[in-house]
């Protein structure tokens, strides 16, 4: 997720701001004061000891978090069983491919039409190296793991507002931002205009580092030169025998750099989230979830919107319809109750919990925006034309991004990509707002500004608004303002018999990992209260 | 509770007719992603953000959840109510309070008041909007 919430000044762009003016280092520690960049504390397989005495759960969801929980609790001795809304298992752990056919809100239904083997992840789609949960279960379950590419040197940053809306290469902003910024700061430091006096030794430490990352010469100057084309890319490579000359390439402009805004785009692979190494599923993201689902899949029952959720001292009683088969609400009964389901949702169900999970529900349950379109082209024009492979270009265009596949380079065959992906602020809105033929138009118009190849090579699309799914009301938690500190140790809390889970419940919004640890805890303390019988 | 205190300020809200001026918003420099809405009008909010949920005809949508419908909806009798949920959202429905300026905020509010089947009079002013930040 690149959010980019409304505020005038966000926490993305705050971070960014700091990445850029102080370094990662500063950076770090002020994503990790803002609630962010936790390392996953994830210290293996849990164990649920002791025996639960044939008590039963009711888990509700069987997105990973849902999933997870059945999974543990029958393996702890657990009565496990699960009410899923939809007709498919894990949640937004989710994979489009070609034939598969899904009803937005609003009653318009797509069919995937890409060519078999190609896919998007409308949801999460890549895995850090320290999502230890996630990694943990997917090499439990056999689920193969490649390398997902952030970062693409070679990717384009793209400003309708900059150099006439024609997009540079990332290395080229990289290599004339650091360059840039090393000479004035050096410059600044031999004239002693620092805010504070260095030593010698200290100003030569100094100097010396900026000389080397900026690739500065002996005047501590950025200019074009071998030095600086290593870094930034030549106007023709270093080459054999006689054609064998490179030809330097002239740096940007400093100051139209910086108001291009174009630095953005350093940003994101500097934050842990996103530092390399990441993963993606072998297939799609939904490996996971399809094996989850061969593991508890038989617990659960699909179609199943649940309408109410009742607990007594005897335990809890959900009510909920057959979306398929209509008829009479039913009900089910446990002893506990699990409930994964989003706060979006839950704050629409009748439940009967106390007053202060009850206020959290309703402070919490309003959602992000986000919006992902999956393009499909006879071809994959930008390894063959433009020599990237895998990555994100940037753009300030409403799509926000496009991702190249990390997987099949060189192909000779079709390709899909991920064509818009704006989170939060009017882009996302926007999107959401169209139709799912008019998000796939602006997708192609949009990304003509950066590949001019679109209109030619375009097949197909297919795209997803998290407001407009049925089952989330948005894509993920979005704690605004004070709600984290005001609602969220309350919404952890085992109210009776009923506990919460899900990313939502989660210092990793939106990432699997979050709602993976998040269930873990909650199945961990309901264990304990369970068999200590407290 | 916030709400509450700022939709009882607001019994000034109903006001005089007359159609909202249009502004143009603050310039963005080129280097600040865009944090604003584009459109000014309120037909133009309308389909840019609130037809992302309320959906295009108004109608709202149900699923495992429900974004309720604008359509002949008494609700919008008194122009504070929407003007509250729009800023400062409800539940499910965030708020777009930074997103939207005072102006866009009136225009979409008598918009939807003017439309999908409701007929409420008394014009919305960007300065309602205001004093219920």
């Amino acid at each position: 997720m690149d959010d980019e919430s409304a505020a005038p000044q966000t926490r993305r762009d705050l971070l960014a701001m700091i990445g850029t003016v102080a370094g990662g280092a500063v950076m770090y520690q002020a994503m990790t004061s803002l609630g962010h960049a936790e390392e996953s504390p994830y210290t293996g397989p849990i164990r649920l000891e002791g025996d639960p005495r044939g008590a039963s759960v009711l888990i509700l969801g069987a997105g990973l978090a849902g999933m997870v929980a059945a999974l543990e609790l029958r393996k702890a001795g657990y009565q496990v069983q699960v009410l899923e809304y939809q007709d498919r298992l894990g949640g937004r752990n989710w994979t489009l491919r070609g034939g598969d056919t899904f009803t937005e809100l609003g009653g318009e239904t797509q069919t995937c039409r890409f060519d078999p083997g190609l896919y998007i992840n409308p949801g999460p789609w890549r895995v850090p190296y320290h999502h230890h949960g996630f990694l943990d279960y997917a090499k439990r379950l056999g689920v193969r793991l490649e390398p997902f590419v952030q970062v693409n040197h070679n990717a384009y940053a793209h400003s309708a507002n900059a150099y006439g809306g024609k997009p540079k290469r990332f290395r080229e902003v990289q290599a004339d931002f650091i360059g840039n910024v090393a000479e004035m700061l050096a410059k600044a430091a031999n004239q002693d205009k620092l805010d504070q006096p260095l030593s010698k030794d200290d100003k030569d430490a100094l100097l010396a580092a900026l000389r080397s990352w900026g690739a500065l010469d002996g005047n501590y100057t950025y200019r074009e030169s071998l030095a600086t084309s290593d870094r930034r890319g030549f106007e023709r490579d270093p080459g054999g025998g006689l054609a064998g000359p490179p030809q330097t390439s002239k740096p940007l402009e400093r100051n139209e750099l910086m108001r291009s805004g174009l630095w953005r785009t350093l940003i994101t692979g500097m934050v842990h989230e996103f530092q390399t190494t990441i993963f993606q599923p072998v297939g799609g993201m939904d490996m996971l979830g399809k094996a989850l689902a061969r593991e508890v899949g038989g617990l659960v029952r699909m179609n199943a919107k649940v309408t109410k959720i009742h607990q007594d001292p005897s335990g809890v009683t959900v009510t909920y319809t057959d979306t398929k088969a209509g008829g009479a609400p039913q009900t089910t009964k446990a002893d506990w109750c699990l409930c994964t389901i989003p706060l979006s949702i839950l704050s629409q169900i009748e439940i009967n919990v106390g007053s202060k999970m009850a206020a959290g529900i309703d402070a919490a349950s309003a959602y992000d925006a986000s919006v992902k379109v999956g393009l499909q082209f006879r071809r994959r024009f930008w390894e063959q034309d433009d020599a990237i492979f895998g990555g994100i270009s940037t753009t300030d265009l409403p799509i926000r991004q496009i991702s190249y596949p990390s997987s099949d380079f060189f192909s000779d065959g079709k390709g899909v990509l991920l064509g818009a992906y704006p989170y939060n602020g009017p882009a996302a809105y926007l999107l959401s707002a169209m139709s799912a033929e008019q998000r796939v138009r602006k997708a192609v118009e949009d990304g003509s500004k950066i590949h001019p190849q679109y209109p030619q090579e375009f097949e197909n699309g297919v795209s997803v608004a998290w407001h407009r799914i049925p089952w989330t009301l948005g894509c993920a938690a979005s704690w605004p303002g004070e709600t984290r500190k005001q609602h969220y140790a309350d919404l952890c809390a085992i109210d009776g018999r009923i506990a919460l889970a899900g990313e939502h419940l989660s210092y990793l919004p939106a990432w699997q990992e979050g709602a993976i640890l998040s269930s873990l805890d909650a199945i961990t303390r309901l264990h304990k209260r369970i068999v200590g019988g407290n | 509770m916030r709400t509450q205190c700022k939709l009882a300020a607001s019994g000034m809200v109903i006001a005089l007719a007359g159609a909202a001026i249009a502004q143009t918003a603050a310039p963005r420099p080129p280097y600040i992603l865009p944090t604003q809405v584009a459109a000014r009008d309120g037909a133009g909010v309308y389909r840019e953000v609130c037809a992302a949920c309320h959906m295009p005809d108004g109608k709202g949508a149900i699923g495992a959840g429900a974004y309720p419908a604008l359509t002949n909806n008494e609700k919008l009798e008194v122009a504070g109510y929407p003007i509250a949920l729009i800023l400062n959202g409800q539940r499910a429905m965030p708020g777009f309070g930074r997103m939207l300026d005072d102006q866009q905020v009136a225009a979409v509010t008598a918009y939807i008041r003017t439309n999908f089947g409701n007929r409420f009079t008394g014009a919305v002013r960007a300065d309602d909007v205001k004093t219920m930040r």
